[in-house]
C-alpha cells in the first residue's frame, strides 16, 4: 500500500482505513499483534487483516462487522486527526484541475496544516512530480513528515519549517503552480513568483474572507500575474428518499350519490385515518437535500505568471 | 522535462487553444491556414516558434504580432464625478459617428488609439465616476483592440471552453463537476482505468492528463467506435495512446457471460467512426487519414482481373499494362492491408477483453447520455473491491434509481449523490461581488467504493443497510466551519 500506488491485500504497516456506515470511519495503522477496538467489537490485526484483501468484509469479536479500506487523500481528507482547519474534497478537486496538476508536476504549498490538500496534490504529480510545502509551525512540520513516511510518499515530498511570508518557498524557478493557504496571502505572492518556473506558471490562494481577496488580487496585478480570478464551489449532497405523498380529499364527485363534497370536507372527518385517503398516497423518489449543509468554505483566487 | 509544461513553444502541427478575454476556441497551428475567431480572421504562422501564453495583436492582413507591454491609456490627470445626477442620455454624448470610427478601423489605427479617441470625443467621460470611467474603458478596450493569446490545451482549458461553447457535446457536464469526477475517482498514474463516456472525449482526454501516460485506460464505446475529437485537442505525446484500449459496450455481456468471441465483431464501416466521427467546430478541421478512405474493391477494379479482359490488355500499349499492373497490385495490397488492420483490430480487442477479464480495474468513470443503472450494473464487475467510481448524469432522477439498484446489488458502500455550485466573482477595489450570472447546472454525480461482493448473500446486517434511511440530521455533521 501506498497513497500513491493501490495494492491488494492489507500488508503490516499500511494505514487502512476501517468502515463502519455511513460517514462512520476511522483510520488504522496496521500492526502485528495489535488489536483495534470498534463499537462491533474488536479486530485482531494478525488474524482479521494481514493477508486479507482490501474491500474485504472483516467480521468483529462481536458479531457485527466492518469493510477495510485502502486509503486515498480522499478517505484520508474525511479521516485525518486535525490540527488546523482542512480542505475538503470539493475545493481540493477545482484546485487541482485549476492548477493544472498532473504526473511529474512541481507544486509549492503553504501551509502544510494537516496535509489534507497536500496527500492529495502528491498524489497528482506522483511518480515524476514533486511537492514543496512550507510549514511555520515546528510541531505541525514535523507531524506532516511523519504522515508522509507512513504513508509511503516521503520520497515525493519536502516539507520545510520556515515563515513562506518572509522566507519563500527554499525553491526558486522550478514550480509550476504555487498554492496559498495562509491568513496573509498578499505577503507571500513576490515569494510565489519566483518559486515557479521563469517561463511561467498557475497560482492560486484560499481564504475564507472577501477582504483578504482582495489584498491578494491587489498583489497578484502587482506582481504582473494575469488571468486572475475568483470563484467559489459549494457542494450540495442529497438523501435518496422514497416519499409518499397523500392525495388530499377533495369531496366525493356530483354523480356520487351517497355523501355530497360538503360533508366529505366536513371537519370531523379531517385527521381520521380513512381508507380513503390511505390508498390515495403517490410514493416516488427523491435527492432530499441536507438539512443543513456548509455554505462557505474560502474564495479561491487563481491566476496565470506567464 | 515534461512536455508541454510553461515554457513550451508553439510548434507547426501542434492542438493549440486561442483565447480572448473569457473565450477559447481548439485549433491546429498550421501554416497559411486562415481562422476566424470572435469575429476576426488571421493566421497563425508568425505565432509558430513564441512560447505559449504569449499575447498577440492582429494587424492588417491577418498577421499576429506579439503585443507589447501597453502603457497607460489615461495618462492625463484623472479628472472625475462623483455621481451621476447631472448626467443625462441624449445619445449625444459621443462626437464621433459610426462612420468616423469606421474610417479609423479603415486605416489600420491601432485599438488601442481608437479607444483614447472615444474617451476624448465622449463629453460626458469627465463628469462620470472613477468607477464608470474604468468599465467604460474596459468595454471599449473589449470591442477595439483585437489582442488573442495562444494558450497550451489543458483540462482546465478544454473542460472550460466545451461547457461554454458546445455543452451539448460534453452532456452538459461543468468544469467543476468534471474536477470532481477526477478527485471522487481517484485518478492518478499508475492506475487501470475504466471509462464510458459520449463526452466527445473530453472526459477520457481529463483522466489521461492525470494519468500522464502511466497505467491503462479501457473506453468503453457505444456503437462503432469511441469518439475522440475533444480528445485530440489536448495534443497528447504518441505514448500515451499505448496502453489506451478500448471495447465495444455491445459485447460487455457476453464478455460477462463467458460467449465473447471476436467472430461477430461490429462490420468494417464503423471503424471510420473510431477516430473521429464529430470534428464538433473546435478544431479547425477533420483529420481524415489516407487509409480511412480506403474503399472495397471497385466493379471496375475487379474487372481488370478477368480474364475476359486480357484479349484487350494485349492491345493496348505497355504503360498501360504497366498502369493497370500497379492498380492490380494495389488492390491487392489493399486487401492485404484491410486483412491486417482487421486481424490488429482483433488483436487490440483481445487485449482489452483480457484487461476486462482480470476483473481488478482500480476504477470506473461513467459519463454518457445513456442511463446510468445497466452500465453500472454491467460494468462494476470489472472493478476491483476497494476502489472508487463515479457516474455523472445531467439529470438527478435516474440516478435515484442508479442509487437504489445498486443497494439492492449491494458490493458498494459510501454511495453518494452530489452536485457542486460554482460561483464566480468580481473583486475589484470597493466594486468586489457576485458575477451577475452563475450557471443554472451542471450535472449531478453519483460516487461510491467497490467492497467484496459476498454472492447469495443479502447485504441485509449492521450498519449500511440500517443507516440508509436514517435521518439527515443524525448522518450528516457539519464540517467545521472557517473561522
Amino acid at each position: 500500500m501506498s497513497f500513491v500506488e493501490y495494492g491488494d491485500t492489507i500488508k503490516d504497516g499500511d494505514t487502512a482505513i476501517v468502515f463502519l456506515g455511513h460517514e462512520s470511519m476511522f483510520p488504522v495503522k496496521v500492526q502485528h499483534g495489535t488489536v483495534t477496538q470498534t463499537k462491533y467489537g474488536v479486530i485482531r490485526h494478525s488474524t482479521d487483516l494481514i493477508g486479507k484483501k482490501y474491500g474485504s468484509k472483516v467480521t468483529c469479536s462481536k458479531g457485527g462487522w466492518v469493510f477495510i479500506l485502502h486509503p486515498t487523500p480522499e478517505l484520508w481528507t474525511m479521516n485525518l486527526p486535525h490540527r488546523t482547519q482542512i480542505l475538503y474534497s470539493t475545493d481540493i478537486s477545482i484546485i487541482t484541475m485549476m492548477l493544472e496538476l498532473k504526473p511529474g508536476s512541481i507544486v509549492c504549498e503553504s501551509g502544510t496544516g494537516s496535509a489534507s490538500l497536500s496527500h492529495a496534490l502528491i498524489r497528482t504529480v506522483a511518480p515524476t512530480g514533486h511537492l514543496y510545502t512550507v510549514e511555520f509551525h515546528q510541531q505541525r512540520a514535523e507531524k506532516a513528515r511523519e504522515e508522509f513516511r507512513e504513508h509511503g510518499v516521503e520520497h515525493l515530498v519536502t516539507v520545510t519549517n520556515q515563515d513562506v511570508c518572509k522566507n519563500g518557498f527554499g525553491v526558486s524557478n522550478i514550480a509550476d503552480a504555487v498554492f496559498l493557504d495562509i491568513p496573509s496571502p498578499w505577503e507571500a505572492i513576490g515569494h510565489a513568483k519566483s518559486a515557479l518556473k521563469a517561463e511561467g506558471g498557475r497560482i492560486c490562494s484560499f481564504s475564507p474572507c472577501i477582504e483578504q481577496v482582495q489584498r491578494t488580487c491587489l498583489a497578484m496585478e502587482e506582481y504582473g500575474f494575469t488571468e486572475i480570478n475568483t470563484l467559489e464551489i459549494l457542494l450540495r449532497v442529497y438523501n435518496v428518499r422514497t416519499i409518499s405523498l397523500q392525495i388530499p380529499d377533495l369531496g366525493k364527485a356530483a354523480e356520487d350519490n351517497s355523501s355530497t363534497g360538503f360533508d366529505s370536507s366536513n371537519p370531523s372527518h379531517q385527521g381520521s385515518p380513512c381508507a380513503n385517503l390511505q390508498q390515495g398516497t403517490v410514493q416516488f423518489k427523491s435527492g432530499v437535500p441536507l438539512r443543513e449543509v456548509v455554505g462557505h468554505t474560502g474564495y479561491l483566487t487563481f491566476a496565470t505568471k506567464s | 522535462a515534461m512536455e508541454g509544461g510553461p515554457g513550451a513553444r508553439i510548434r507547426e502541427g501542434d492542438c493549440a487553444v486561442l483565447k480572448r478575454d473569457e473565450v477559447f476556441k481548439a485549433v491546429s497551428v498550421l501554416r497559411r491556414r486562415k481562422i476566424i475567431f470572435e469575429k476576426q480572421w488571421f493566421y497563425l504562422d508568425n505565432a509558430i516558434g513564441h512560447i505559449y501564453g504569449t499575447t498577440f495583436e492582429v494587424t492588417s492582413g491577418g498577421n499576429l504580432q506579439p503585443k507589447q507591454e501597453v502603457e497607460e491609456t489615461t495618462t492625463e490627470t484623472k479628472e472625475a464625478g462623483t455621481d451621476n445626477r447631472n448626467i443625462v442620455d441624449d445619445g449625444k454624448s459621443q462626437k464621433l459617428t459610426h462612420d468616423d470610427i469606421k474610417a479609423l478601423k479603415d486605416k489600420g489605427i491601432k485599438g488601442q488609439e481608437i479607444v483614447q479617441q472615444l474617451i476624448e470625443n465622449s463629453t460626458t467621460f469627465r463628469d462620470k465616476t472613477e468607477f464608470a470611467q474604468d468599465k467604460y474603458i474596459k468595454k471599449k478596450k473589449k470591442k477595439y483592440e483585437a489582442v488573442i493569446t495562444i494558450v497550451k490545451p489543458s483540462t482546465r482549458i478544454l473542460s472550460t471552453m466545451y461547457y461554454a461553447r458546445e455543452p451539448g457535446k460534453i452532456n452538459h457536464l461543468r468544469y467543476d463537476t468534471l474536477a470532481q469526477m477526477l478527485t471522487l475517482g481517484n485518478i492518478h498514474a499508475g492506475n487501470k482505468m475504466i471509462v464510458m463516456e459520449t463526452c466527445s472525449g473530453l472526459v477520457l482526454g481529463a483522466v489521461m492528463e492525470r494519468m500522464g501516460g502511466y497505467g491503462s485506460i479501457i473506453q468503453m464505446y457505444p456503437g462503432g467506435g469511441p469518439v475522440r475529437a475533444a480528445t485530440s485537442c489536448f495534443g497528447f505525446p504518441k505514448p500515451f495512446f499505448d496502453n489506451l484500449h478500448e471495447f465495444p459496450l455491445s459485447k460487455v455481456q457476453s464478455l460477462l457471460s463467458g460467449t465473447f468471441t471476436t467472430e461477430t465483431l461490429p462490420a468494417d464501416p464503423e471503424e471510420n467512426a473510431l477516430v473521429e466521427e464529430e470534428s464538433n467546430g473546435l478544431t479547425e478541421e477533420k483529420q481524415t487519414s489516407p487509409q480511412e478512405t480506403e474503399e472495397e474493391p471497385t466493379p471496375e477494379a475487379a474487372m481488370e482481373i478477368n480474364p475476359t479482359e486480357e484479349q484487350d490488355a494485349m492491345d493496348v500499349n505497355a504503360e498501360d499494362v504497366e498502369f493497370k499492373e500497379n492498380k492490380e497490385k494495389e488492390n491487392k495490397e489493399n486487401v492485404r492491408e484491410k486483412q491486417i488492420k482487421q486481424w490488429e483490430r482483433r488483436k487490440k480487442l483481445l487485449e482489452a477483453a483480457a484487461l476486462l477479464r482480470e476483473k481488478n480495474a482500480d476504477g470506473l468513470i461513467v459519463a454518457s447520455k445513456f442511463h446510468p443503472t445497466p452500465l453500472l450494473l454491467s460494468l462494476l464487475e470489472f472493478v476491483a473491491p476497494s476502489r472508487p467510481f463515479v457516474v455523472y448524469c445531467q439529470y438527478k432522477e435516474p440516478l435515484l434509481d442508479c442509487y437504489t439498484k445498486l443497494r439492492e446489488r449491494g458490493g458498494v458502500i459510501n454511495l453518494k449523490l452530489s452536485e457542486t455550485w460554482l460561483r464566480n466573482y468580481q473583486v475589484l477595489p470597493d466594486r468586489s461581488h457576485p458575477k451577475l450570472t452563475m450557471s443554472g447546472g451542471g450535472g449531478y454525480l453519483l460516487s461510491g467504493i467497490t467492497v467484496v461482493l459476498d454472492k447469495g448473500k443479502s447485504e441485509s446486517s449492521n450498519s449500511e443497510a440500517l443507516k440508509m434511511e436514517e435521518p439527515s440530521s443524525k448522518r450528516c455533521k457539519l464540517q467545521d466551519l472557517p473561522c
